[in-house]
């Protein structure tokens, strides 16, 4: 359970996050959408502790992140795994070297025990015999399968995702929604996602929090989305004209 | 001002560069890597310029030495504490600030634009620390091994451009070379080079880590750290020159 409780953040004068309040669930997969600018990196980046928020509170449990000394922090992160944009997989280290880099500094398990737990992770996310590759030389799907199975591997409370299927084929964008969402239901983490895409929203859904210019403007289900009328949210989601025409015939359907 | 903010900047990160390491295997294991990479990847090239430099200074010398009342020896002289005195430090310094330096800067601003600085952070791990401590050890404990090195090439070479061109004889540079030995040189040198490491490994790194944008600003932090530290290289060589030496 993560609560954000009217945080604000600003760069150099510029208001980019306007006093935004959200709960986050455990168990469940939450979205984040909102055009590209919006301010969903900078929103997640502030609930992790990588950008100090202007004001405002974020409890993880009862303990608030933003008056938390640096010390209890590093303790904190322990229990969170965050999926980047870009993968953010270490470009010197192998796929197994990569997955292995949180055991090896936070843990004293045996090497033995380490690549275990490593190819339990990479079994998990779906591949195998990439041990031994370099992160450059994967497809963009297989990064971000390394990325997630890198995140899970300290078997994280909490599992932050910024742009999971950016850069990715519909299809492929699919089967790494669906593994964020069947690994947030097995382990019962709280995981927060950030989306533009539609296909992500309809099918993983199930909490959506609409930002627009750096307001909170929206919360509710995939469901909910398509009957809504708010007009913002609209926009976004029904961008395309094809969108839009379904959206009328729903309402008439509906009407 | 704004050097001054910068300068506050470089601080605060060096504030955090050194502190205690979450685990020193993994610091190790670090140390060893960039021994390899910034340190023995540089021999090469310290080897090049220090034979070069050394038959230059020796050949100089002679040219300039018209006065037959001067011993040829004392050009063996010159050319062993031009060495010792400038070249091994600040030259090889210079050289390595082009050649490690932009590694440094390019290496760290390449992981800050991709996120890889953020996903350490993430994780619970103090980024500056894991990823600049070990560039600093390593370059202070190889970097004094490198002057070293040069010293010696160095003199090698005058000796070879004496006996190749006939400008002076072998005996003679040989005898000019053990004549009125300074030993303090060498300790002034190696403290120069200390100095200089970690301006080396710190100031582009400090350039590579705040980096914000592409690939373009990643260049162009390459370029700020090693003409920053080329000067501060300088500006340190004629303060730690007063210090030592006067
Ligand atoms: N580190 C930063 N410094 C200054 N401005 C930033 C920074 N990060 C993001 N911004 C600004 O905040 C706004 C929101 O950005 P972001 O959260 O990345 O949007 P998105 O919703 O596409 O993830 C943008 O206008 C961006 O320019
Ligand atoms: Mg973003």
């Amino acid at each position: 359970m993560i609560s954000v409780k009217n945080i604000s953040k600003s760069f150099s004068g510029e208001k980019v996050l306007h006093n935004i309040s959200v709960e986050f669930e455990p168990g469940k997969t939450n979205l984040i959408i909102g055009k590209s600018g919006s301010g969903k990196t900078v929103l997640l980046k502030s609930i992790i502790g990588l950008h100090e928020v202007d004001e405002g509170s974020i409890i993880y449990k009862d303990i608030d992140l933003v008056t938390m000394p640096q010390k209890q922090r590093s303790v904190l992160r322990k229990e969170m795994g965050m999926l980047f944009q870009g993968s953010a997989l270490f470009d010197s280290l192998t796929v197994e070297e990569n997955i292995r880099f949180p055991l090896d500094m936070f843990t004293s398990m045996s090497d033995k025990e380490k690549l275990d737990r490593v190819n339990f992770c990479l079994n998990r996310v779906n591949l195998n015999k990439v041990n031994h590759l370099f992160p450059a030389e994967l497809s963009g799907g297989m990064q971000k399968r390394v990325a997630i199975a890198r995140a899970i591997v300290l078997n994280p409370k909490y599992l932050f995702c910024d742009e999971p299927n950016s850069g990715l084929d519909p299809k492929t964008a699919l089967v790494i929604d669906k593994l964020i969402c069947d690994i947030t239901e097995e382990y019962h983490i709280t995981t927060i996602v950030n989306t533009h895409d539609m296909n992500s929203v309809m099918e993983i859904g199930e909490k959506v929090i609409f930002i627009h210019q750096g307001h909170k403007c929206w919360e509710g289900s995939n469901d909910e989305i398509l009957k809504s009328d708010h007009k913002e949210l609209n926009d976004f989601i029904f961008a395309s004209s094809f969108a839009k025409k379904m959206k009328s015939s729903i309402d008439q359907a509906s009407s | 001002m704004k050097m001054l903010s910068e300068l506050g900047r470089y601080f605060i990160l060096m504030q955090r560069v050194f502190s205690r390491p979450e685990k020193w295997k993994m610091y190790y294991r670090q140390i060893i890597r960039e021994i390899d990479s910034l340190g023995i990847n540089s021999i090469g090239i310290v080897i090049i310029i220090s034979i070069f430099m050394g038959a230059v200074v020796t050949l100089q010398t002679r040219y300039n030495l018209e006065n037959p009342l001067i011993p040829l020896y004392l050009i063996g002289l010159t050319a062993r504490d031009t060495m010792l005195l400038e070249f091994s430090s600040t030259i090889v310094g210079l050289i390595l600030a082009g050649k490690v330096g932009s590694n440094i800067a390019s290496e760290i601003g390449h992981m800050r634009i991709t996120e890889q600085i953020d996903a350490l952070e993430v994780m619970g791990i103090n980024s500056a620390c894991y990823l600049i401590l070990p560039k600093v050890i390593a370059a202070v404990i190889f970097n004094p091994l490198l002057t070293l090195l040069s010293m010696f090439v160095g003199v090698f070479g005058g000796w070879l451009a004496s006996v190749t061109t006939g400008a002076l004889s072998s005996a003679d540079y040989i005898y000019g070379i053990q004549y009125w030995f300074v030993p303090f040189y060498v300790s002034y040198s190696l403290i120069k080079t200390v100095v200089f490491a970690i301006i080396i490994t710190t100031v582009p790194a400090y350039y590579g880590y705040h980096v914000k944008g592409g690939a373009l600003e990643v260049g162009h932090s390459s370029t700020k750290g090693v003409v920053a530290s080329s000067v501060l290289i300088l500006l340190f060589n004629v303060i730690l020159t007063q210090l030592l030496l006067a």
